[in-house]
């Protein structure tokens, strides 16, 4: 038989009872809109989340004291660890390969200006930090290169902060309090925005010691380091550990690549966009049911015809290539449509809520698309195999 | 042509053995027309599915064209029938969603011929038959006459050497009946092999050989004219 014939003779039959079959396709196209539009919910979340954590750029090596595994005895001994200090930070950016090596703490005051006050957050960092997050300067300079522990009071101010602060008005060379010290504000930031609901921009940069003082910390909370993009995450990371650890005589520290970071995220949230996916998956299952349901009576129905087929010399392979291909069919069809609605109420989502953030990922659509055909194949097997070993006789004689 | 030798066939009815063919032995030769007679429950319809393979002795020879055909798989046997047999049915057996032309092409699509080919032979068939201006009508659409019509264009579209009818004119009235063994009739002038299964007397009277049989026996075998 022609490979056009057997299209056409199952369509001819799909299509004898088109109540029938838009009802049993509509299952599957309910199944596969849903596997569409959950999929495109999980997989924009997921870009969301990654572009979030990307902000910063990706050549960005983060290293925290303490080690994250924990290795022998614990407990009544005395803490080796060694804080991370400055000089470290400075040593590190010796290091071929680092570009820019940034000192951090963080921490929270009230930050006064006038009669206005304001607790924001203080980040106490170098001179790079523009260059290393990724942030730009709006108005005047960023923090001068001074030496770390004799750097004069300047602070840069976050954009939202500034607004709360100023206003409108002028704001650059005015004496801030903050932590009961006197800064002068030498510029203002550019607009970040925010991460995970943490806002950027609220918030002040002051020098690093500064900042270490007002907060009574002799140590680091992370240094951050920015490389060159020909060198890989690895070999910086490796550079990085022996020479912390020649510094510290232990290795007392975490190095945490970014890509580490997103491949720990990604792996979490394409769990989530698969578990969505398969949430979806079940009303394709349904869609199955129906199908098999159909076809099976479909068989009862067409026995004479069966019959006939095997009469006129059509082999038993044959028989049940018709009927798999009329099951295949209807999951086709609804497959498309179910497409053609996920798609569709995806993007209307997109348009009326245009914060939540839809991706629609073909590969998903794709693999919705095959699980239809393969959903169509699993639900059409029995009842085909039940129409192929039907005696011809038997079948005949139904009429 | 055909060969038959000491055929058997037994069905379980629950569990009690029906014999429906014993020792069943006769030879038709090619062009031969047969008429194969009996009461119901004599057999008749069992002979003629094993005759078509569309059923299989439990014991015997069936020998079709020298090949020992009661011994081929069922891909071989669906080849023989494609090939060699064409079938008439007493309901027609019409697929109801396909037009006249596209039940009597069905065969050829089945058997993979090409579309250009395929329009032309249907084309001839139907006009043959008389049915020319019914292409396009469904069985539904057609008289009880015109569907046999249809039907025996079917069978024949293959150019079989055997035609297998099985009460043939069981449900049709008489002159729609008679039509249709005068068609048959042409066929076996044409040299086609027919073999037919009939209740009617005066229908079976006009073959040139009565085969009858009673509970699953040859009862008698008769040729004249």
């Amino acid at each position: 038989m022609r490979l056009n014939d057997f299209f056409l003779i199952t369509f001819l039959s799909v299509r004898e009872q088109p109540l029938r079959s838009f009802l049993t396709a509509l299952g599957i196209a309910v199944g596969i809109s849903a596997v569409v539009l959950l999929t495109s919910l999980g997989e924009g979340l997921h870009r969301f989340v990654l572009s979030e954590f990307t902000q910063f750029g990706t050549n960005l090596i983060a290293i925290n004291p303490g080690k994250k595994s924990t290795l022998g005895v614990s407990g009544a001994v005395i803490s080796n660890v060694r804080p991370l200090s400055i000089d470290d930070a400075d040593a590190l950016s010796m290091l071929p390969g680092v570009i820019k090596s940034q000192p951090v703490i963080q921490g929270n005051a009230a930050v006064e200006a006038g009669k206005r006050q304001r607790r924001t957050t203080v980040f106490g960092v170098g001179s790079d930090t523009p260059e290393v997050w990724q942030l730009s300067v709006a108005a005047g300079h960023f923090l001068p290169n001074d030496p770390p522990r004799n750097a004069r009071p300047y602070a840069v101010l976050g954009s939202r902060l500034r607004k709360e602060l100023f206003k409108q008005e002028p704001f650059l060379g005015k004496r801030l309090r903050i932590g009961g010290e006197v800064y002068r504000v030498i510029g203002g930031m550019e607009s970040k925005g925010q991460m995970l609901g943490f806002d950027l921009d609220d918030a002040v940069y002051l020098p690093i010691a500064k900042a270490m003082s007002m907060f009574n910390r002799e140590s680091l909370m992370e240094i951050d380091l920015l490389y060159d993009k020909d060198h890989s995450a690895e070999s910086i990371t490796i550079a990085a550990s022996k020479m912390l650890k020649k510094r510290h005589g232990s290795e007392d520290f975490t190095i945490t690549t970014q890509e580490q970071m997103l491949e720990t995220l990604g792996s979490v949230l394409n769990i989530l966009t698969i578990a969505v996916g398969a949430l979806g998956g079940i009303s394709l299952v349904v869609g199955g049911v129906g199908i098999f349901t159909i076809m099976t009576i479909a068989v009862n129905e067409r026995r004479a015809e069966i019959g006939l087929l095997c009469a006129l010399g059509a082999s038993r392979q044959l028989v049940r290539l018709l009927f798999l291909g009329e099951a295949i069919t209807l999951s086709l069809l609804g497959g498309l449509a179910g497409l053609i609605l996920g798609v569709g109420c995806a993007l209307g989502l997109a348009l009326l809520v245009p914060a939540l953030p839809i991706h629609t990922s073909w590969g998903f659509v794709a693999a919705a698309e095959l699980i239809a055909v393969l959903v169509g194949l699993g639900a059409g097997v029995l009842p085909a195999n039940n129409a192929a070993s039907l005696p011809p006789v038997e079948a005949l004689r139904a009429e | 042509m055909i060969e038959l030798l000491n055929i058997e066939r037994v069905f379980l009815v629950g569990d009690e053995e029906v014999h429906a063919l014993r020792q069943i032995s006769f030879d038709v030769a090619t062009g031969e027309y047969v008429a194969i007679m009996g009461s119901s429950g004599s057999g008749k319809s069992t002979l003629l599915n094993i005759l078509g393979l569309l059923d299989r002795p439990d014991s015997g020879v069936y020998q079709l064209d020298s090949q020992r055909v009661s011994e081929l798989d069922e891909d071989h046997l669906a080849e023989v029938r494609r090939h060699q047999i064409g079938f008439v049915f007493q309901f027609f057996h019409l697929i109801p969603r396909l037009t006249a032309f596209e039940n009597v092409e069905l065969p050829l699509t089945l058997a993979g011929v090409a579309p250009s080919l395929r329009k032309q032979k249907v084309t001839d068939a139907l006009a043959a038959f008389g049915l020319r201006d019914r292409a396009r009508h469904r069985p539904a659409q057609l008289s009880g006459g015109q569907r046999q019509r249809v039907a025996i264009a079917r069978a024949t579209i293959m150019e079989p050497k055997i035609i297998l009818a099985d009460e043939p004119t069981g449900n049709l009235d008489s002159s729609s009946g008679s039509e249709v063994i005068n068609i048959l009739e042409e066929l076996n002038r044409l040299g086609i092999t027919v073999i037919m299964v009939t209740h009617d007397h005066a229908i079976g009277a006009r073959a040139s050989r009565i085969i009858r049989m009673a509970d699953g026996r040859i009862e008698s075998d008769s040729r004249h004219r």
